[in-house]
């Protein structure tokens, strides 16, 4: 490809992994003094803003190779629900605590991976992000593999929630790893890395957890997709209209 | 204990104080001593994780990314500052389940200025700029505390509220200088918050029936009013330098001192604020109770899983 034509498929691709952090960074801070004890508040917005951190980076990143001038925040507050690509996983409301740790394992199991594969694309800026990525997912995957088990392995009823909770996100996982045109034109570049090589690290790993944990893995024939085409649940409107509004309300305004 | 070795004890203790030693927490202390620090120190914690909630609730709306990242880990900060007081107060047999409870019930307080409601993104910066810059008023000279614990705990808070003052008022700046609805924002925020900051030095000194002691056992340095009026005098010239209005007719610079005088505080509102009728107190504690109640069962969780693992170690 010609460097100076738009890249469409790496604009699209790093938009993606950006929004899937934004949306979770936002997800996750919604926890805020709300936490069973101080240290999951800690935890839990550490974690956010991990992710929150690698968002603007992406973000910035996607304006750039659009070139029409728009910013991170451009990029965050002003695209309205279809322009956003983040995966359904990311998106989806956090639950108690229980359903919050296991939808964090099949993200943490997906992306330490993800960045890992990443540190070695061809794309320089992907590459860079992917190797401070992957450190702070081995500390996500570590934090939510502990609380997944004790949960599952806990008491009577944190074992009943957690599992229904697990229920609820596992749906959500199988998109993860489609493998469109813009993904695998990429992954033929050395830019993405391969979902096909993800998808068994990620099932080994929430395999491993979830026997520890003594919970079952979730049967289901739903498979529900769309997010990286713009279709998303009906709860992330509701999340965009309390993310965006404010920055919305004073158009062109610094902050 | 007899009473002559009590004596001897109070004396080393005493001397140790006054030559600006540190009380450690297997010392001997007097009981007065050790029940005033687990008071004031809980009373401290519980208003770290109190104050999690005026900002946390603009966590979800911050207006960009990079003030979102800033007010998360601000708020995170928060919570670690909880986290170390409540420390400092087991090391005087406190615990921390007991020390909640004593929130939740209402039997011990936390700062007042955590009771006023944060109706506008410019309360996130105003709090940041004001209440955190109070905070490093009363909290500076507690880094000489005569506990040691305690005194460790705040050089660390310290630091980190420094931080947060300087991004609240990098924050007001850029409203102060932005559109004039911001600007607006600004001055309102401003508006509702001066007081209120004022109030959190507490009870002018002749109605502080309690610093004289703390006074003598090394725990408060400076009076109420001394740390106020303080206050006032580093932070009138910043809302100046913003081009912002102080809420008060009567500030006056004495120019001979340098410093300000200022009007007259509403000790009614204090108090009824204290008591709990201030605009939000029943919000603040239902929503701790309900996150404690909440995350009971992950708590429980946690432990059967310890009790779990224990029992396979010894098996
Ligand atoms: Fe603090
Ligand atoms: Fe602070």
């Amino acid at each position: 490809m010609n460097d100076t034509a738009l890249d469409t498929d790496l604009l699209a691709y790093t938009l993606r992994l950006g929004d899937d952090c934004l949306v979770l960074g936002q997800r996750l801070s919604e926890w805020a003094a709300r936490s069973p004890q101080l240290e999951e508040d800690v935890a839990l917005l550490n974690i956010a803003l991990d992710l929150l951190g690698a968002a603007r980076t992406l973000l910035t990143r996607a304006g750039e190779l659009e070139g029409k001038g728009r910013d991170e925040d451009g990029l965050a507050f002003l695209r309205d629900e279809p322009a956003f690509t983040c995966g359904l996983l990311f998106e989806a409301e956090g639950g108690d605590f229980g359903q919050t740790m296991a939808r964090q394992l099949l993200v943490s199991a997906y992306q330490l991976p993800l960045w890992q594969a990443l540190t070695a694309s061809s794309d320089e800026l992907l590459a860079g992000v992917a190797g401070k990525a992957a450190k702070e997912a081995a500390y996500h995957l570590d934090h939510a593999r502990s609380w997944v088990v004790r949960l599952g392995d806990g008491t009577e009823e944190s074992h009943r929630r957690v599992q229904q909770g697990l229920e609820e996100v596992w749906p959500y996982s199988f998109e993860l790893f489609e493998r469109d045109d813009v993904v695998a034109r990429l992954v033929e570049r050395g830019v993405a890395s391969d979902p096909d090589l993800l998808r068994p690290v990620w099932e080994t790993t929430v395999t491993e957890v979830l026997k520890e944990a003594t919970l079952e893995v979730p049967q289901t024939t739903w498979h529900p997709t769309g997010g990286r085409s713009g279709k998303h649940l009906t709860s992330f409107g509701y999340l965009l209209a309390e993310m965006q509004h404010l920055h919305r309300s004073h158009p062109g305004a610094r902050w | 204990m007899s009473e002559q070795l009590q004596a001897e004890f109070q004396a080393a203790f005493q001397a140790e104080v006054d030559a600006d030693g540190r009380i450690e927490p297997r010392d001997w202390m007097p009981d007065g001593y050790r029940r005033t620090l687990v008071r004031q120190i809980a009373q401290h914690a519980h208003s770290e994780i109190i104050g999690m909630q005026p900002e946390g609730n603009w966590i979800t709306r911050a207006p960009s990314l990079r003030r979102k990242c800033i007010l998360v880990a601000k708020v995170q900060d928060e919570a670690g500052h909880g986290l170390y007081l409540y420390s400092a107060a087991e090391t005087l047999g406190a615990d921390r389940d007991e020390l909640l409870d004593l929130l939740h019930t209402g039997r011990q307080k936390y700062s007042t200025i955590f009771n006023y409601p944060t109706t506008s993104w410019a309360d996130v910066a105003a709090i940041g700029w004001l209440v955190d810059g109070a905070a490093i008023m009363n909290q500076v000279p507690l880094t000489r505390c005569s506990y040691g614990p305690y005194a460790r705990a705040m050089t660390r808070v310290c630091k980190e509220e420094s931080f947060h003052q300087r991004q609240g008022f990098e924050a007001m700046t850029v409203l102060a200088n932005g559109t004039p609805a911001q600007r607006q924002m600004a001055q309102d925020a401003l508006d509702r918050w001066w007081w209120p900051s004022l109030m959190m030095f507490g009870p002018s000194d002749g109605d502080s029936p309690n610093s004289a002691q703390s006074m003598a056992w090394g725990i408060k340095r400076f009076s109420n009013d001394e740390l106020r009026q303080r206050f006032v005098d580093a932070t009138v010239p910043q809302a100046e330098h913003l081009g912002l209005t102080v809420p008060d007719p009567e500030l006056r610079l004495d120019p001979e001192t340098g410093s300000y005088a200022f009007g007259e505080i509403d000790w009614t509102e204090f108090y009824a604020v204290m008591k709990g009728d201030g605009p939000c107190n029943r919000d603040r504690v239902r929503n701790r109770v309900a996150a404690h109640e909440d995350g009971a069962w992950v708590r429980e969780a946690a432990a059967a899983y310890a009790d779990k693992q224990a029992r396979r170690a010894a098996a």
